[in-house]
């Protein structure tokens, strides 16, 4: 459920931040879906609206514009893979390729227990280190196919831990 | 300062490799063999150069060591700081460091844009203080009009970094002269074009030099706010510039009444949300006033229409922090770096199959190929060079034959080599031009905003084409309508996006005209990266019968 205090007490944490009137709507929509796990309720949109005197549509050209947000849940974690030439040709390709494999989606689906989300995204400026990927704000460097392998295996072994 | 200091990068790259765990075991152990009052354990940013490991240096030995594992740490601790023996095994020979005795004379004459990063702990304020930082700031306040800093500005022909190279000093003229009761600075921190990281590195290992480039800035055009627009995706750099904004405040270089001299600046971090786009800068200030980031009709420009309506300054990070630099040492100082039409240094992210991967500041006018075998060491591997693409997705793919080009901001003109953003992509031979440019084209078709067509449809016609050459379908006219639709974005895109769009298609068909003709009616991708698959055989349809 999403109360309406708890929307508002995001929006007034980031007011602090604002310089004019109108420019804080981005980085409210960033706080609150961190707050919401991944996606934006459209409880939450709906108060988000009234309470930044916005018309909900333009609230959602706004949402469904950007990439990084989203307004449908998402897994846990969302698998963020760098798509761009300098991963791409330093093994981006077999990062992909396994990452598919070993989740067993493909970009922009959900597995089905709701831990994992693939998404491929442009250049993440991590190029000293690529191949790379994000899981939410981590992010993972000098990857290869046994690397991706350890990593969602670790997650989901932590996950199981936490559900006994 | 205590006797002992070790300096452990920490920028974002480093942090990958495990830096933090290896700080904090460090700082331990020097709590648990008693050493607190000699060993000081600081932070810092990028060395500029990614091996396999994080890099520890030792202060005044002037010893740097690469560290993997946690064991090395302790034996660094053990031997080195306990018993003042050189760890032999651990030493990373000095040439291997940009910042080396060979280099040395080299780097410190570039350094001007990175000289604060790898040396000073940009989480702390006094730090870049110590290293002569606000100075600039105060010099501007107490002995310089608004007009004496543009014309210094504009004198040391300052360019903007960001790939464009418009004249910085004229952009502030422009919005100074401009009409507003409000005016304002953004700076450009959203560094999406794929290769490039220099904005990063600068933003986490010296974030100081940027605030203070933007409060000159805003003295000299009159704006009272500013912006900072970085990446969403961009975490370390936001937490550190908020920090650094946090902490100007605290001393009293943001505010009111900035070192008494009456000027007061405000600035405040926005985030991006994963549209390359918004690095356009109509479409950055359409972001910043919460609407989706899609590009103005311009002009007007937002020097007289700009954030709201008001007069704006877009700067890219690294443009800003030349400022303070150009104000302490004068303009022709400046001048005595790079080229004449391109003075100054440029910030270039070497990435691909190099093998030094890693940022490096050198003087404008620089040969792609000094780039690639004097900093970043040549071809990983011993392989073959294949292909260079130079300043990013939306930079110029080029082949052997041009790596003696100088690099500045003519020399797409002159050479069809472009600088852009700085970015060096190696690619060997391993790799083949037709899957490169489809990876470039399907970026573009995925940041398209979508809201001109030539832009949108001829993004993915050329998605089409090229997927289907890659799969050894293509067809004869295929390669000319690559070139026609890349001519018609060129000419009728909206955006600088849309308009970028030849550069990298018409360049890579040029340049490896051979590799794509190559792969119509032929048997295989020649390189053997392509997979090539039989046409399906199309469907009949027919209406079924109920």
């Amino acid at each position: 459920m999403v109360s309406v205090e708890e929307v508002k007490g995001i929006i007034e944490s980031v007011r602090k931040e604002r310089l004019e009137e109108r420019d804080i709507l981005i980085n409210v929509l960033h706080k609150m879906q961190k707050h919401f796990n991944n996606f934006i309720p459209p409880e939450a949109v709906e108060i988000v609206a009234k309470e930044c005197g916005v018309p909900l549509s333009k609230v959602y050209e706004v949402l469904t514009f950007y990439t990084m947000f989203s307004t449908k849940p998402r897994g846990k974690y969302i698998i963020r893979v760098c798509a761009s030439l300098p991963c791409h040709v330093t093994g981006g390709r077999e990062i992909v390729e396994t990452l598919k494999e070993v989740l067993g989606i493909d970009f922009g689906e959900t597995t089905e227990d709701g831990l994992f989300t693939l998404e491929k995204t442009s250049c993440l400026g991590l190029c000293g280190v690529s191949p790379v990927i994000m899981i939410n704000e981590d992010f993972y460097g000098n990857l290869t196919p046994e690397r991706v392998r350890e990593i969602i295996e670790e997650i989901r072994k932590k996950e199981r831990g936490e559900g006994k | 300062m205590k006797p002992i200091v070790v300096l452990v990068s920490v920028d974002s790259n480093s942090v990958l490799l495990g830096a933090r765990h290896f700080l904090n075991y460090l700082k331990d152990l020097v709590k648990e063999y008693n050493l607190e009052s000699t060993v000081d354990v600081l932070e810092t940013g990028s060395m500029g150069v990614y091996m396999e490991g994080v890099i520890f240096t030792i202060l005044p030995d002037g010893v740097h060591y690469l560290v993997k594992k946690t064991d090395d740490v302790k034996l660094i601790l053990e031997e080195h700081l306990l018993k003042g023996r050189k760890v032999l095994s651990l030493e990373i020979p000095p040439e291997r460091i940009k910042k080396t005795v060979e280099v040395e004379k080299v780097a410190e004459e570039t350094r001007i844009v990175l000289q604060n990063v790898g040396e000073i702990d940009p989480m702390n304020i006094e730090e870049y203080i110590a290293r002569d930082g606000y100075f600039a700031l105060a010099k501007v306040l107490k002995e310089m009009k608004p007009e004496d800093v543009i014309d210094e500005i504009k004198r040391s022909g300052l360019r903007g970094r960001g790939g464009a190279g418009f004249p910085t000093g004229l952009k502030w003229e422009f919005t100074a002269k401009a009409s507003g009761d409000q005016k304002y600075v953004l700076c450009n921190a959203d560094e999406g074009e794929p290769g490039t990281f220099k904005d990063r590195l600068i933003m986490e290992g010296d974030p100081h030099s940027l605030i203070e480039g933007m409060i000159i800035a805003g003295y000299a055009v009159g704006a009272t706010k500013g912006y900072i627009y970085i990446r969403g995706e961009y975490y370390g750099s936001i937490d550190i510039i908020r920090k650094a904004i946090e902490d100007a405040y605290e001393y009293g270089f943001l505010g009111k009444d900035i070192l008494g001299s009456g000027f007061s600046f405000d600035l405040s971090v926005r985030l991006g949300a994963g549209a390359y786009v918004a690095g356009e800068e109509t479409a950055l200030i359409e972001s910043i006033e919460g609407k989706p980031a899609k590009p103005r009709l311009k002009p007007p420009y937002p020097p007289t229409f700009g954030l709201f309506g008001k007069p704006t300054v877009v700067n890219n990070v690294e443009t800003f922090v030349n400022v303070p630099r150009i104000i302490l040492k004068g303009a022709d100082w400046f001048k005595s770096f790079g080229t004449e039409s391109s003075p100054g240094t440029k910030v270039f992210s070497l990435v691909g199959n190099v093998v030094k991967k890693g940022i490096v500041e050198v003087p404008l006018g620089t040969t792609v190929r000094d780039l690639i075998f004097k900093f970043g060491g040549g071809v990983e591997g011993g392989k073959k060079l294949k292909i260079v693409q130079t300043g990013g997705t939306a930079g110029t793919f080029i082949g052997p034959d041009k790596l003696d080009v100088p690099l500045d901001y003519d020399s797409y003109q002159n050479h069809g080599v472009s600088l852009g953003s700085g970015v060096i992509l190696v690619v060997d031979e391993t790799h083949c031009a037709v899957d490169l440019a489809l990876n470039a084209m399907k970026f573009y078709e995925h940041e398209s905003c979508g809201k001109c067509t030539p832009c949108r449809e001829g993004t993915k016609l050329a998605v089409q084409i090229l997927e289907r050459i890659s799969k050894g379908q293509g067809r004869k006219e295929d390669l000319d309508l690559l070139r026609e639709i890349a001519k018609a974005a060129g000419e009728t895109s909206f955006c600088g996006l849309g308009q970028s769009i030849p550069v990298p298609l018409l360049s890579i068909l040029e340049n490896f005209k051979e590799e794509f003709e190559a792969h119509i009616g032929a048997e295989g991708c020649p390189v053997g990266v392509c997979k090539f698959e039989k046409p399906k055989k199309k469907k009949m349809y027919s209406f079924r019968r109920f």
